[in-house]
């Protein structure tokens, strides 16, 4: 009560509120998610295929139409340990965040690894995606619970390049 | 001096509420448009700078989200303001004339319907003693025609005027956003937002993009170009605290107005960046001109894509150049409460 009257200022909090939209792109995604399907969007020009798709290529600054049906495996592209707690996150520490680049898509998305030993976690190891049960699905892609390890013969990190051309 | 002409700008259809659009499919038709339009493609820009505000998209470095829109690679030299892309349009500019680029590309976005852009406008005022109290947008604007119907410089009747004028004026605009055009008596009756200004004064809330280039004179012979050129271009800022301005003036532009030394009874098209009706008939009196003559696309009253706004009043103001319905303009974009900071181009065609 005393450190209450000491104060010589006041908080004053703002808060804004928003209604997001995710962009038809994203929209698209989202709805697919929700089906248990991965869909990313192919660039005319060079050829790339980014998921999630954001409706545009960055790299040509041209619209990404075509819409490509992408498998729920791939392998890792990068990772980290985490092992101190994100305030606000409900997985307890240590855990591993990692770079999952779909097989057929030249950009990776962040989630996370589990069933494995930390340390034998490793770029290019191949991993397939570990699904909640289907009555958990919503539009996110928290509709996978996390990627686990498949045990085939890793990939060539060098291999993962953004585009080959 | 080095000579620098805008060569192309195109505007998105502004509309109260782009739905599930995101900024990024905004931007990308307009950019693609005015590469067309001036037959260049990305690799031609020296130098790339937008506008936009990152409240309005409620994310932190929301503007770099913007840069998917434009082709990158290989890659780029950009830059970035966090207000209208009239100021995007100035740092290209100066890039030019330092030397740095030959052409230049501008785009300005807003995407206003997510938000409460009354609050969110409040947070641009200073932070600790004005915003906190959260006067809005809205509120501001009303003190500052009330000012000027205190000082006897602004009747009801003008501020009507000048709804009216932008509602027909709108009409010939593609791009507008068709708004209602009372009666006298219903502009009377007319619901109070902020007294004295009814929602018929104030600007629609609007979503869109508008994308600019801008070249130096050789650029423009190299690549067959027809610019408009900027014959001057400048910008001043008044105090950021209200308290100390005259709110029935706009010091800034009189002050740019003398600098530019220009005849303004020669101008043959003024467009101006003008929020509310009782600025339109503020800056219609600076300008010298009839409240019917100012903002012949019908200004922001019928369009007021937030950080994009005055860029378009430079663009307005070029396309009448360029299709040759005029030989001077001079545009006007204003960033700020209360007409607060403001640039002044002024635009001539080689006659």
């Amino acid at each position: 009560m005393d450190k209450e009257q000491e104060k010589d200022y006041f908080e004053s909090l703002i808060s804004l509120e928003y209604n997001f939209t995710a962009g038809s792109a994203t929209t698209r995604f989202l709805e697919a998610i929700a089906k248990g399907n991965i869909v990313g969007q192919k660039c005319p020009k060079c050829g790339a295929v980014y998921v999630p798709p954001r409706g545009s290529c960055p790299r040509d600054g041209v619209p990404t139409l075509e819409e490509i049906q992408l498998p729920d495996y791939g392998c890792i592209e990068s990772f980290t340990v985490v092992h101190i707690p994100i305030p606000g996150n409900p997985i307890e520490p240590p855990f591993v965040s990692a770079m999952i680049r779909l097989d057929g898509a030249n950009i990776s998305f962040l989630h996370l690894i589990q069933e494995i030993a930390l340390e034998d976690i490793r770029i290019g190891m191949r991993v397939k995606a570990v699904w909640k049960p289907e009555t958990e699905w919503t539009t996110s892609l928290e509709n996978i619970k996390w990627f686990k390890p498949t045990g085939e013969v890793d990939i060539n990190p060098e291999s993962l390049k953004f585009i080959s051309s | 001096m080095k000579r620098i002409g805008i060569v192309g700008y195109s505007q998105n259809k502004i509309k109260r509420d782009a739905g599930s659009a995101n900024e990024v499919e905004l931007i990308m038709p307009v950019v693609h448009k005015v590469l067309e339009t001036t037959n260049l493609t990305q690799s031609h820009i020296d130098f790339t700078c937008s506008g936009s505000c990152d409240y309005l998209q409620g994310a932190a470095f929301a503007f770099v989200e913007g840069l998917n829109a434009i082709q990158t690679y290989p890659p780029i030299k950009e830059s970035h303001v966090e207000m209208d892309a009239a100021w995007a349009l100035y740092e290209s500019y100066l890039r030019i004339l330092s030397g740095e680029a030959e052409i230049a590309l501008v785009y300005g976005f807003g995407k206003s319907s997510p938000g409460n852009l009354d609050q969110i406008m409040s947070l641009q005022l200073d932070p600790y003693y004005v915003a906190p109290l959260s006067p809005d947008r809205v509120n501001l604007a009303g003190l500052q025609a009330n000012s000027m119907i205190k000082a006897g410089i602004l009747t009801r009747e003008e501020m009507y005027l000048a709804i009216s004028a932008a509602s027909r004026n709108g009409l010939n605009n593609p791009n507008a956003i068709k708004i209602d055009n009372p009666s006298w008596d219903e502009y009377l009756m007319g619901e109070i937002v902020s007294s004295p200004l009814t929602k018929f004064d104030c600007s629609p809330v609007s979503d869109g993009a508008s994308a600019m280039i801008i070249a130096t004179e050789d650029a423009c012979e190299k690549f067959n170009l027809s610019p408009v050129w900027i014959d001057k271009i400048g910008h001043q800022v008044d105090s950021a605290n209200l308290g100390f301005r005259d709110l029935t003036q706009v010091k800034p532009v009189s002050d740019l107005l003398e600098k530019f030394k220009i005849d303004l009874s020669s101008i043959d098209v003024i467009e101006s960046h003008t929020q509310f009706s009782h600025e339109v008939v503020l800056l219609s009196k600076i300008f010298n001109c009839s409240i019917e003559e100012i903002n012949p696309s019908g200004g922001p009253l019928v369009g007021n894509v937030m950080m994009a706004a005055g860029l378009d009043a430079i663009g307005h103001t070029f396309e009448k150049l360029q299709n040759h319905s005029a030989k001077t303009g001079l545009a006007h974009a204003a960033s700020g409460p209360c007409l607060q900071q403001n640039l002044l181009a002024y635009l001539r065609c080689d006659s």
